[in-house]
Parts: structure tokens; C-alpha cells; sequence
């Protein structure tokens, strides 16, 4: 157990110092995009090395929590119940990181916070699944019963994410006048210079230890939670047959 | 197989003959569609010149929203007798009582809809009783019934209830709720069915993946 929590801390000091370096990286080393027009849309395109870092958070949090739900259907180990439980609450709150940066950007980019484009409108709705992941296990009390409720709904809410995003770039193609024609998200790009890519790379390795770091304090808050509800029995117990006596 | 098929078909018919008795789920989920109707008529008349535009919004709103009501009910009722466990302990595969507990709310769904779908033609003056807008109608619902039996099943034994199944179920009928509007939307405006291929292939890909899904999850579902 010690030794485990010695490479939880570790991760976790890891994560902190590359946040920091990232920080300096992203918005003091990168240089602003050239081919940007405004000064205010130049000094938002940094959002971008955090907005991808926290979309690849989100990404990794799904992605565990559906591995987790299968194995857990299979296996039907606690800690995978966990880890899947750890795993979407990062998702969901990292997705709402991804769209409130994203709406950042889009104010002075595309002078709008918010767009039914495809992938805007996928990345709600994916987050709304997520949440709602998050809903169903705070309405089962029973351990075993809520671990499989979720493990099903996660599997669910994983396998219609790509329909979805199918679903609605079809929709839009078909009717190009919904979006104006053009396609949106082709503005307010910018090239991928050597120093900007360098922020990049760098960016999205912080942010896959930041995510490690915080599954693994995650789960381990959660394995102290079942700790501490072992002990609590146990003492209710112990009092019990003192009254007995 | 034969034993599957008539464990099946016990199931399914025994929600509909409960069904003939009480007319519960049925007249819940009509009348409910015809308010929401009264509610968009209301809503739109004065402001839309084009009905056409407004109307498979219009349909589908209202099908999405009984078929929650009756999804709601259709593990209610045996939730609250205890004749979950009854059944659960019968012999007989799980899977028998997905298919026929879906099939059953296939059909409440269908049956509002054939009533449904008539009393628009008299309210909105728009002729929806096409046979494309029908295979689109249907399909749709059929993506209902398959994901919506199994939150129904999960959501029965929370808390919550009747205000996490649309919770659940909404989100993931995204796809389906799409393609199905924009479907309708095109053979309302003239177009055939088979130029709608795209929105026909999302549904049936929705409809297959999710039965298989749904097949395989379900034994997970009413496990105890």
C-alpha cells in the first residue's frame, strides 16, 4: 500500500512540475500565430494548447471508463467499477473544460460563444451523456447493482458518441445553409510553426499525466471512501455488542 | 429455439393482455401526444407560414415524449406487484424477456402512433400518411423501443425513477432523433425515399448496433 501511494504522489508531482512548465510553454514561450488578423484573436489562439489538452483528458477518461465497464461486466473486480467511476468523472468535467475554452476562443475567432457546428454539437451532447453516466449512479444505492448499471450505460454511451458525430456532419453536409457554406472550422486556423508545435507536443504529454495523476488520486480516494466504510461498520458493530452486554 | 420464441411471445402477450384490461399505457401515452400537439399548435400557428417546416419536429417531439411515458410504465407495473422476480425466475432465457417486454412497447408505441399520425393530417392540413414518411416513423420508433426497454429496466430500480429515463435515454437517441426529423423533414418536402439513403442507413446502423448491444446487456440489467 505504501509503495503504491508513493508512485501515486510521484505521478502527481510529475503532472504539477510538467503544469507548470506547460503554463510557461503555452502562454509566454509560444509565439502568437502571424497569419492572425487581430491582436485579441492572436492572444486567444493560446487557449488552443489547453483547450486540446484538456479535449485529450476528456478523451482518455471515456475511453478508460468504457474499457473499465467491459471488464468489470467480465470480470466483476471492485476496483474496476472504481476505476470506471474515476474515469467518467473526469470525462464529464473535463468536457465542460473543452467546450467553456472553446467558447473562449469562439467569442473573438468566430465572434459567437457558441455554434450547432458537428463537433461542438457532438462534444455537448457527449458531456451531457456523461453527466448523466454520473446521474445514474448517484440514484442506485445498492454497490453491486450500481456498477452494473453503469458498466451498461457506459458501454451505451460510448458506442452512440461516433453515430452521433456521423449523424450530425451528415446532416450538415446535406444542408450547407444551416452553417453559411463555409466551413467553420477552417477559420480562424493557424500553421503549426516549429515553436508552436514544440508547445503543442509538449502540452498534450502534460495533460496525459495530469490525467494519470488524477485517475490514480481518484481511485485512491475512492478506495479510502470503501476504507472508511468498513471501519464504521465494524465500530457500529463493536457498539452493538456492547449494549448487548 | 422453439423455447425461446414461445417465452417470447408469453411475455410480449401477457403485457398486452394487461394492457386490453387497464388501457393504462395506452391512453396515457395518446392523450399526453395529443396535448403536446394542442401545445405545438399553439405555439407555431401564428408565427410559422410553412407548417411543413415545423411538422416533423412536430411528430417527433411527440413520439419521443409518450414513448418515454409508456417505456416508464411498461417495468413500473411489474416492479410494483413483484412479478419481476417471477418471471425472472422462470427457466428460461433473460434474453426472453428483453425481446418480448420490447416487442410489447414496440407495439404500445405503434398503436399511438396510427392514431396519431391521422389526427394530424386533420390538424396541420398536411398529408404525413405517406409510405416514406411511415418506414422513417417506424424505424425511429424501433430505435426507441430497443435502447429505451433496457434504460427502462435500470431506471426502475433507482431512485429517481420516471426523471432519469429521459435523462438517460434522450442523450443517446441523438442519432436517432436526427436522422428521423431530417428524414421526415425531406420526404415532407417532396423528396423520394430512396433519395434518403444516408438518413435510412443511420437508422437501420442505429437500430441493428443497439439491438445487439442491448441483447448482450440486458442479462447484466436483471441480474439478481
Amino acid at each position: 500500500m505504501s509503495r503504491l501511494r508513493s508512485v501515486f504522489k510521484g505521478v502527481a508531482v510529475v503532472a504539477a512540475v510538467l503544469m507548470v512548465v506547460n503554463l510557461y510553454m503555452g502562454l509566454i514561450r509560444a509565439p502568437d500565430p502571424s497569419n492572425l488578423q487581430t491582436e485579441v484573436t492572436r492572444k486567444a489562439q493560446h487557449i488552443f494548447y489547453y483547450h486540446m489538452g484538456m479535449n485529450v483528458m476528456a478523451g482518455l477518461g471515456m475511453s478508460v471508463n468504457f474499457l473499465a465497464s467491459l471488464l468489470y461486466l467480465v470480470m466483476r473486480r471492485r476496483w474496476l467499477d472504481v476505476v470506471a467511476r474515476s474515469a467518467a468523472e473526469i470525462g464529464a468535467i473535463f468536457g465542460i473544460g473543452v467546450l467553456a475554452s472553446g467558447s473562449l476562443w469562439a467569442r473573438p475567432t468566430w465572434n459567437t460563444w457558441w455554434t450547432w457546428d458537428p463537433r461542438l454539437t457532438t462534444a455537448a451532447i457527449t458531456v451531457l451523456l456523461y453527466i448523466a453516466y454520473l446521474m445514474l449512479r448517484n440514484a442506485v444505492e445498492d454497490p453491486n447493482r450500481r456498477a452494473r448499471f453503469a458498466a451498461v450505460y457506459g458501454v451505451f454511451a460510448f458506442i452512440s458518441v461516433p453515430i452521433t458525430f456521423l449523424s450530425i456532419r451528415l446532416w450538415r453536409t446535406i444542408h450547407p445553409t444551416v452553417f453559411g457554406g463555409g466551413n467553420a472550422g477552417a477559420k480562424g486556423s493557424f500553421a503549426l510553426g516549429p515553436t508552436i508545435h514544440q508547445a503543442f507536443v509538449f502540452s498534450m504529454i502534460t495533460f496525459v499525466f495530469v490525467f494519470l495523476a488524477f485517475l490514480l488520486l481518484r481511485v485512491r480516494v475512492a478506495m479510502l471512501e470503501d476504507h472508511v466504510a468498513t471501519l464504521r461498520e465494524q465500530v457500529l458493530i463493536r457498539m452493538s455488542k456492547g449494549a448487548e452486554v | 429455439m422453439r423455447r425461446f420464441f414461445s417465452a417470447t411471445w408469453a411475455i410480449f402477450w401477457k403485457d398486452i393482455r394487461a394492457e386490453f384490461r387497464t388501457k393504462d399505457i395506452f391512453t396515457g401515452m395518446f392523450i399526453f401526444s395529443l396535448l403536446s400537439l394542442l401545445v405545438f399548435n399553439f405555439a407555431f400557428d401564428l408565427r410559422v407560414s410553412n407548417v411543413r417546416q415545423v411538422l416533423p419536429g412536430v411528430i417527433w417531439v411527440s413520439i419521443a415524449f409518450s414513448s418515454m411515458l409508456g417505456l416508464n410504465r411498461s417495468f413500473v407495473l411489474e416492479m410494483d406487484r413483484g412479478s419481476l422476480e417471477g418471471i425472472l425466475l422462470a427457466p428460461v432465457d433473460r434474453s426472453a424477456l428483453y425481446f418480448g417486454k420490447m416487442l410489447g412497447n414496440l407495439v404500445f408505441m405503434v398503436a399511438v402512433e396510427v392514431v396519431l399520425l391521422p389526427v394530424m393530417v386533420v390538424l396541420f392540413n398536411v398529408n404525413v400518411l405517406t409510405p416514406s414518411v411511415l418506414v422513417f416513423v417506424f424505424l425511429g420508433t424501433v430505435g426507441f423501443a430497443v435502447v429505451g426497454t433496457v434504460f427502462a429496466a435500470m431506471a426502475v430500480n433507482t431512485r429517481a425513477r420516471e426523471v432519469l429515463l429521459p435523462v438517460l435515454l434522450l442523450p443517446v437517441m441523438v442519432p436517432v432523433l436526427i436522422a428521423a426529423v431530417k428524414g421526415t423533414a425531406n420526404v415532407l418536402d417532396g423528396g423520394t425515399l430512396l433519395e434518403q439513403g444516408d438518413w435510412l442507413r443511420v437508422l437501420l446502423a442505429f437500430d441493428v448496433i443497439f439491438l445487439a448491444v442491448a441483447f448482450m446487456m440486458f442479462d447484466y440489467v436483471v441480474e439478481e
